[in-house]
């Protein structure tokens, strides 16, 4: 990584194109976040790659002033994964959507994650495919009357941080369009991990999917019905902080803190696998009864696992520990002979 | 010792047959490396089974392996056999078709007990080495499983692996009938199983109880003698087409200056290219298995953006499923190397079988007008040309360019005069300088003469720009959905293929006058072939010519005049007519085709005959 010279602003990382997305989508406000985070970073503007696949969120690279790829529908994963393993020195991001990431590329989000290169996804989770003008995405709720659903879809959803998690992810975290504070928290948190950084992004579609997070968006709503994590600190949420998460065995419950003690609670562990995975299952449906509130922030991390461009150049320095190799012996081969 | 007669020989086929577990693809290679090594010229052809280990003894479990070897230039593997080695009864009966009648058979009689015969179907009062079936051909019965379990009856191993240990007899047999030396086979035993010496010295004693076999035997008449072949002067190895490719890449890895990357998926028969470049990290090369074929060329094309050799490779089923990212790179204008080692089709269709029906797919197969550059390699030890030149046209030009091999030049062999490094020319890619602020806006799309745009890799100061799949604009590389842009760039984009014709050699006649009666037009892995049988029509006084592409997108430039100066044309090929569509539809000529579709390759005596046929008619 070479020095900053000269101090980057927000908007050196503004490109010259009319920026397209729906008025009021929650697009915006992710583009403004990484915008306002990437100069206070401490790396030169061209060593920030952004890939993208197909969908909304995928025309992300084109408002960004940095090296860019749109590529093509599921496999902005794959790309990155061939960029960072071959040019390490990048800092290689993936903004993609539910549709991209889950439905058309599952199988390589998966393995990115399972062989985590330092790369950090974006993934915009607004639970409905956008650009192709509304119909129902892999993390669409079951019944979810859609164009192409109309009696409503049967499909049972994906919990992005559950695959995730069980795709051996080393980071895992969740956020939402509409908290920019916690959005940029995350998102640096994801950059300084070595090793893929997945961040689901709650992002409103208010065209075809308008008001499918507002329950943990809203200000009325949002104390109740989130639960803020912060790693080393109890599991508390409510109106006015008055709830909280306990762990009885493996069995997490809401408890009043009225009366019981924030001493008993669930103190956050981001290194807790375990636990990560009870949190990443709190994914109830926030109409039903008794339902857990909703986890924000970094529910994973895992920093003993050695991101993949390393290991892979750890073998090209061994093989190469005894010289470079010499092409004429290795054509030559082993056994040759002489016509006279 | 022997009271065989030494008779000399111009050239020799032999084909060695057995279950897929009798080892007769290692007996193969050995015996064609003894042959190489002792100097005569030769070709070989695997013909196994998709089946790792299909139930013992059956026809479906039947491998072989055939070499033609000679003083002579050979160009083909051989059509008929002069020598038979069966392993068991499945093996004789899947093969001897390609026996000539009065051949030598060997066979182990032990393959031939009542198992095997209910095996490999054939009633037990039918026994072809007990009843007069086989009285066409000379007939060698040896017990070589009892042989070679006496041989090592104090080996201390078990049954099985004693059994395992028949095909070194067999080698050791044919050596001693064909006066090679045991050296270069016993070098490689005590290389490959020093680890297991037991292992070792029971098939080193076996390989030479062959070979005494022969010796004492009064069983063979006669042995042979095929003197060295008349070769050009120089230094000389054996080598098969995926290897020759593998190192073709390598080299253009050295020559560029660049690391290599190669991301791809396994995939029969084009896995052995994997295998090799994983073997040679020391060149600066890094081998990426993806999830599947899809990840493996998205992968590769995140490598050429960030500035290396990048290749990806498969056979037609992964090449189909590529088809999307090839015209992302197309768009992209980055350069990509996409190797198609081709078999049989479609879908899976027969995977160790070789075909060349893959050309159109090359060409066509892909969404929106997406010309890319085709090259084709014509034998094994042209598989390194071709790959090295699919680099140097992909880097040269920025463009993605498809190396097509088949499962024949793969997986066959041929002595190879090696280049040295020096040999080879240099490939010169110089990436877009850095910029400062006060210089003009980079411009991702704007060209040089061959229509190549920048290859700006990220990294580098100032030339911060974005490249997608959706149609830009040219030069600014911005998003475009004018009208006319559209076809301005399809326009460009194919210009960009065409002028590569410019930096191409010429189409030579390989054999032949420049004019004549019959221009016989091939690709790929035919080449052997259609040249022996277009010798022998000249031979015979026929007017016929043979010429073989290499560079079938853009073709070479003189083609449309060679092509004239013939009174026919005929376009010979492994499929139902590819590369005849295309001369037919590019240059209005009524090109006859001619087409072979049995996942073998063309025997020239066919093509011979077929020719005479046009010919004559």
């Amino acid at each position: 990584m070479t020095e900053v010279t000269e101090k980057l602003i927000p908007k050196d990382f503004v490109t010259d194109q009319e920026v397209r997305w729906c008025p009021g989508c929650g697009d915006y406000s992710i583009l403004k976040q990484v915008q306002t985070i990437l100069p206070d970073l401490g790396r030169p503007r061209e060593q920030f790659v952004f890939v993208s696949g197909i969908g909304c969120s995928s025309r992300f690279p084109y408002y960004m002033e940095t090296f860019g790829m749109h590529s093509i529908h599921g496999r902005a994963t794959a790309v990155a994964t061939g960029l960072k393993s071959t040019r390490p020195d990048l800092s290689v991001w993936i903004v993609t959507g539910d549709g991209d990431s889950l439905s058309i590329g599952g199988n390589h989000f998966i393995h990115l994650l399972r062989r985590n290169p330092d790369v950090n996804i974006l993934l915009f989770n607004n639970q409905i495919y956008g650009l192709t003008k509304g119909q129902y995405s892999p993390t669409s709720e079951q019944g979810k009357v859609t164009k192409s659903t109309p009696h409503g879809s049967i499909d049972y959803p994906f919990n992005p941080i559950a695959l995730s998690l069980g795709a051996d992810a080393t980071f895992v975290a969740r956020t939402m369009d509409r908290d920019p504070k916690h959005q940029q928290y995350v998102i640096k948190r994801g950059y300084e991990h070595k090793g893929t950084s997945m961040i689901e992004i709650y992002q409103n579609c208010n065209v075809f999917n308008d008001g499918a997070f507002e329950t943990f968006t809203e200000k009325s709503s949002k104390k109740n019905e989130t639960l803020m994590m912060e790693h080393g600190k109890p599991l508390v949420f409510g109106d006015t902080s008055n709830k909280g998460i306990k762990l009885d065995g493996f069995k997490p419950v809401v408890v009043d803190l009225n009366d019981t003690s924030v001493n008993d609670l669930w103190i956050h562990d981001e290194t807790d696998l375990l636990k990560a995975t009870i949190l990443g299952r709190f994914y109830d449906d926030p109409a039903k009864e008794n339902h857990f509130p909703r986890p924000f922030g970094v529910f994973f991390i895992n920093s003993d696992k050695t991101p993949f461009e390393v290991l892979m150049s750890e073998q090209s320095e061994a093989a190469k520990e005894k010289g470079l190799g010499d092409l004429n012996k290795l054509i030559a081969g082993r056994e040759t002979w002489v016509v006279n | 010792m022997t009271t065989a007669i030494d008779k000399d020989l111009e050239s020799v086929v032999i084909r060695f047959a057995g279950d897929s577990g009798d080892g007769m693809q290692l007996t193969g290679t050995q015996f064609t490396n003894a042959t190489a090594l002792f100097g005569n010229d030769l070709a070989t052809f695997p013909d196994f089974p998709a089946e790792i280990r299909a139930p013992q003894g059956t026809l479906a479990g039947v491998s072989g392996f055939q070499i033609h070897f000679g003083s002579t230039r050979i160009h083909t593997p051989g059509d008929m056999c002069d020598v038979l080695v069966v392993m068991n009864v499945a093996a004789l009966k899947a093969n001897i078709k390609w026996l000539r009648k009065g051949g030598v058979i060997i066979a182990n009689s032990d393959g031939f007990d009542a198992k095997n015969l209910r095996l490999a179907n054939v009633p037990e009062a039918e026994n072809p080495l007990n009843n007069d079936s086989l009285s066409g051909y000379d007939l060698k019965t040896i017990d070589v499983t009892k042989i070679t379990r006496l041989a090592l009856t104090d080996s201390g191993l078990g049954v099985k692996e004693i059994d395992r240990c028949k095909n070194m007899f067999v080698l050791g047999l044919v050596y001693w009938m064909y006066h090679r030396t045991l050296d270069s086979s016993i070098d490689f035993l005590k290389s490959k199983f020093q680890k297991n010496e037991s292992v070792m010295n029971a098939n080193l004693k076996v390989l030479q109880a062959g070979w005494s076999f022969g010796e004492t035997t009064e069983m063979f008449a006669n042995r042979y003698k095929i003197a060295p072949a008349k070769m050009e002067a120089g230094l000389y190895r054996s080598i098969m087409g995926n290897q020759a490719a593998a190192m073709g890449f390598v080299a253009a890895s050295v020559k560029s200056g660049l690391p290599l990357f190669y991301g791809t998926y396994p995939i029969t028969p084009a896995s052995d290219i994997l295998h090799d470049l994983s073997k040679y990290k020391n060149f600066n090369v890094k081998t990426f298995q993806a999830e599947d074929e899809i990840a493996g060329i998205c992968a590769s094309i995140g490598a050429a953006f960030g500035g290396s050799l990048a290749l990806t490779g498969s056979s037609g089923p992964g090449i189909a499923l590529k088809g999307e990212a090839i015209g992302l790179a197309t768009m992209l204008e980055l350069p990509l190397v996409i190797i198609n080692i081709q078999r049989a089709g479609p879908s899976t269709g027969m995977p160790t079988k070789t075909e060349q029906a893959d050309l159109l797919q090359a060409m066509y197969g892909r969404n929106g007008e997406c010309p890319v550059v085709v090259v084709a390699a014509q034998s094994p030890a042209d598989c390194f040309n071709m790959a090295f030149e699919s680099c140097r046209i992909a880097l040269q030009h920025m463009i993605p360019v498809f190396f097509l091999s088949d499962g024949y030049i793969a997986n066959g062999s041929e002595p190879w005069k090696f280049p040295q490094t020096d040999d080879l020319p240099e490939i010169k890619v110089q990436f877009a300088k850095e910029r400062k602020a006060d210089d003009p806006k980079f411009m991702p799309y704007e060209r040089d003469e061959k229509l190549a745009r920048p290859w700006a890799i990220p990294g580098t100061k100032g030339l911060e720009h974005r490249i997608g799949g959706i149609e830009k604009q040219n030069i600014t590389g911005n998003i475009s959905y004018d009208a006319q842009n559209h076809e301005e760039m399809t326009k460009l984009r194919q210009d960009k293929v065409d002028l590569i014709a410019n930096y191409i050699p010429d189409l030579k006649i390989d054999s032949g006058e420049e004019t004549g009666d019959l221009l016989i037009l091939g690709w790929g892995g035919t080449y052997g072939a259609l040249k022996t049988s277009t010798q022998q029509l000249i031979e015979q006084g026929y007017k016929v010519s043979h010429a073989h592409l290499q560079y079938l997108n853009p073709f070479p430039k003189n083609l449309g005049t060679i092509l004239k100066n013939f009174k026919a044309v005929v376009v010979p090929e492994l499929n139902n007519g590819q590369l005849v569509k295309i001369i037919r539809d590019k240059y209005f000529i009524d090109a006859y085709a001619y087409n072979k579709i049995q996942g073998l390759p063309f025997m020239s005596s066919e093509v011979v005959a077929k020719m005479k046929e046009l010919l004559n008619a």
